[in-house]
């Protein structure tokens, strides 16, 4: 009884959401399905014309229909980019073959006496086709498309992986954020869409052949309304379009966050963050929920919008220190210190660009900013005892290892081990409590949402103060697990919304309220 | 009316139809006779050219038919199957109003014509509403019926007319078959496995066999003077029937002994034996025939030794 409260709590709460979700969904399938039949039935009357190709053009929609549909949405992608194409190509072909089968079998089912008949009677060919064997084989036709309506269905929902949008965005979000109001929320509505369609065109096809004329017309009218629910939402939502991933849907520092302290009301996609970045660039997307140090941010010429009302809390990256560490090795917090106030968050987005994206070593980058700032010592060879340094598996936590290994090598006589990519969060906290390593660069952000969980209120005291996070974060992990916050290197990676540097400034946009203002400025 | 000259039709091999030639005349009926496989359907559909010939030539009123558009051709060719061939998605007044249509004649006419033909076929105008599968089989085959005469074609195909019904149905469809006047001016070709309906609505019959014609001629000729064997053994089985059926009071006249009718009443002579035979029943015992302005007076045995001599004569 909770779950079902819930459940429905979380699809009034959603409800734009929703509607313009289901409204996609049904677009999808009907802009699709209309495509299908446009090709479908010109194929099986061709192929009822000439039979011997009958087997081939069967059985290539046959092999088309195997392939699995995720493989084949990912096949469409370097061929027709990320969004509405890709997918509806993908749904044609799955819609293909139940079309050109019954229309096949349909016109070929057709009794041939009364073919004959009309034949002898003096009708032409193309009368013969039009009045005696496309009504005849209607039913039959009507019951493949029926077929393919409720495959469609189905199918639409991977839609969401490439950002086609539809309820596969509910039902993906929630299973990657295991939120099961949320998969029940996308799951549902599509399954009652499938009765729905399956069982009006059942009546359709039901009709005499004297009705299913006209009701064939009208389906046409009405296949071709909904498929114009696809593009219903960009009428009803918004000037912009945002992607943002599953993850940051789900976050109340993430999509939840802006809906409730901002308000902001945008018509968004979700996507996955792989192609969100050149989504925003190719000006598919307009505002993208990204990593404010991303490299890609450089690449692809994006600013990230303010957050005035502080949403999200501050992720400064700090060395986190076992007490161990600091005691065995008395030099290493002033050293590892050496780094602190060089990176800002440009100066970081440029290094992870020239990893992640010029795919330079993080060693090199390492070394050539090292150099460039001055601090680059030769490594001193010393066997004073090994630093232990970890990392977590992405680019930025790389060229930061790398650049505390130099530091350390340069500037002590101590010898350094590097355990890079071990995992997330949670593994690099566990092998320091472990002491298994000495440190690893950690944000304020994780210490606190991750490791420390504080309350709402706690929260809210802090808000997004760079210093009372980094304070309250350093206190408290201190007293709780006796690791110490060294000085913080200075630039912050936290969840950004992001434009199109050229768009924001052409709009004026330059916080999240700037964005909201321009929305709903109408 | 109708020039078949020397056409065939090869599939592949197999010669469905070798060398066949005919002629119909206009306002007569042939039928195409013989078992399945012979080439009869074969040959009646490349008259209105569903069937294109391998070899031969076709003329219809002096004029090749490949001289017009085989769609053309065929609106000016009344055509009835055998399982009717009604379109089931069309009411009955659509189905008859089909060549019409095509013809672009316009509604009312087309209106007319149909009501006039559903009485002269005895069917109830409320059928016009209905769907073909709400018809009896009778019923459907006299709407396919219709449907080939609306346009007053001069010429009427049709394959194994009534070769879907019941017995009983059968025999009353091709009484009025017999009676319609609609028929009486119209140049019929049909096709039939049916020994006995060949025998009854054909002035000539052409007995096929493989591919070729084996006689063609009139039900006496080919009961009394078979070209070969095969059409012997062919007719074999209901011989005295077909006789009956066929040979006609008239043709037995010279072998009546001069017995003067007297009654006042009297039928014609222009009837077959078969149908005499009728007029015997309820304890009549003689019937007077009139053949021009002569009259006879004849018992059941008179006519039936009648025929034997005829027979006789016949075959000697």
């Amino acid at each position: 009884m909770n779950q079902q409260q819930t459940l429905w709590q979380f699809m009034q709460q959603q409800s734009d959401k929703l509607l313009t979700q289901t409204l996609e969904h049904i677009g999808l399938t009907f802009i699709s399905l209309l495509l299908a039949i446009a090709v479908g039935v010109p194929l099986g009357i061709f192929i009822s014309r000439r039979r011997s190709f009958a087997g081939s053009i069967l059985g290539v929609a046959g092999v088309l229909q195997t392939i699995p549909s995720i493989a084949l949405l990912g096949f469409m992608i370097p061929m027709l980019g990320i969004g509405a194409k890709p997918a509806i190509a993908a749904l044609l072909i799955y819609a293909l073959l139940p079309v050109i089968r019954n229309t096949y079998t349909g016109i070929t089912g057709v009794d041939p006496s009364i073919k004959e008949a009309a034949q002898a009677m003096g009708m032409s060919k193309s009368d013969i086709l039009r009045k005696v064997e496309l009504p005849l084989a209607m039913p039959v036709i009507l019951a493949g498309i029926r077929t393919a309506a409720v495959i469609n269905v189905g199918v639409a929902t991977l839609a969401s992986f490439i950002a086609a949008g539809g309820l596969g965005e509910f039902i993906f979000g929630g299973i990657s954020l295991n939120n099961s109001n949320m998969i029940l929320a996308g799951a549902i509505p599509a399954a009652l869409l499938a009765i729905l369609f399956d069982v009006s065109l059942a009546r359709v096809q039901k009709l005499n052949v004297k009705k299913l004329a006209a009701a064939s017309k009208a389906l046409v009218v009405i296949f071709i309304l909904l498929a114009g629910f696809y593009l219903a939402p960009a009428a009803y939502g918004s000037k912009l379009l945002a992607g943002f991933t599953p993850e940051f849907m789900g976050r109340q520092d993430g999509d939840l966050g802006l809906k409730e302290k901002y308000g902001l009301k945008i018509r968004t996609l979700v996507i996955s963050d792989a192609v969100m970045y050149k989504a925003a660039y190719q000006k598919r997307l307009d505002v993208i929920s990204g990593y404010s140090t991303d490299g890609r941010l450089k690449a692809f010429n994006l600013v990230t919008l303010q957050d005035d009302r502080a949403i999200f809390p501050p992720y400064y990256a700090a060395p986190l220190v076992s007490d161990n560490a600091l005691k065995k090795f008395p030099l290493l917090e002033q050293t590892l210190n050496l780094l602190s106030g060089h990176i800002n968050d440009s100066v970081m987005t440029e290094l992870n660009y020239r990893t992640d994206y010029l795919h330079e070593t993080p060693e090199k980058v390492a070394r050539d900013f090292l150099v460039k700032e001055g601090l680059f010592r030769p490594s001193r060879q010393g066997n004073d005892g090994t630093v232990r340094i970890g990392s977590k598996i992405f680019g930025e936590q790389y060229i930061l290892a790398e650049m505390y290994r130099m530091l350390i090598e340069g500037n002590t006589n101590y010898a350094v081990s590097t355990k890079t990519g071990l995992g997330g969060t949670k593994i690099c906290f566990d092998a320091l409590t472990n002491n298994q390593i000495d440190f690893y660069p950690e944000y304020t952000g994780t210490g606190l949402l991750v490791m420390l969980q504080p309350d709402q209120q706690t929260l809210n005291s802090l808000g997004s103060n760079r210093d009372k996070t980094y304070n309250y974060v350093k206190s408290e992990f201190y007293e709780k697990y006796r690791l110490h916050w060294l000085k913080p290197i200075g630039f912050n990676n936290s969840y950004a919304l992001m434009m199109r540097q050229q768009q924001a400034a052409a709009l004026h946009i330059k916080t999240i309220s700037d964005l909201k203002r321009f929305l709903d400025n109408k | 009316m109708i020039s078949v000259q020397n056409i065939s039709k090869h599939y592949g091999p197999v010669k469905a139809v070798d060398g066949v030639s005919f002629e119909v005349a206009e306002g007569e009926t042939v039928a195409l006779l013989g078992t399945s496989g012979c080439g009869k359907t074969t040959t009646l559909k490349m008259i209105n050219r569903l069937i294109e010939p391998t070899a031969g030539e076709l003329f219809i009123d002096g004029k090749n038919v490949k001289d017009q558009p085989a769609e053309l051709l065929r609106r000016s060719i009344g055509y009835v199957l055998q399982n009717t061939g009604l379109f089931p998605h069309y009411t009955i007044e659509e189905n008859i109003g089909v060549v019409p249509s095509l013809l672009k004649w316009d509604k009312q006419k087309t209106r007319q014509r149909t009501l006039e033909l559903l009485e002269k076929l005895h069917l109830p105008q409320d059928v016009l509403k209905q769907y073909p599968s709400q018809l009896s089989g009778g019923q459907q085959q006299r709407v396919g019926l219709a449907r080939a005469l609306v346009a007053d074609a001069p010429v009427l195909l049709m394959d194994e007319p009534f070769g879907a019904l019941d017995n009983i149905t059968r025999t009353k469809i091709q009484e009025e078959f017999k009676q319609l006047d609609e028929l009486k001016r119209k140049t019929i070709i049909m096709v039939t496995h049916d020994v006995q309906e060949a025998f009854t609505l054909a002035d000539r019959i052409c007995l096929m066999h493989k591919g070729k014609i084996v006689q063609i001629g009139t039900p006496q000729q080919l009961l009394f003077h078979p070209a070969i064997d095969f059409v012997k053994q062919f007719l074999e089985g209901q011989r005295l029937q077909l006789e009956l059926a066929s040979v006609k009071v008239t043709d037995l006249w010279d072998n009546f002994s001069d017995q003067p009718g007297e009654d006042a009443e009297s039928e014609t002579a222009d009837i077959t034996i078969w149908e005499a035979f009728r007029l015997f029943t309820n304890g009549r015992t003689s019937v007077t025939f009139s053949r021009a302005n002569e009259r006879k007076k004849i018992d059941f045995s008179a006519l039936m030794l009648a025929f034997q001599q005829y027979q006789e004569q016949q075959t000697a």
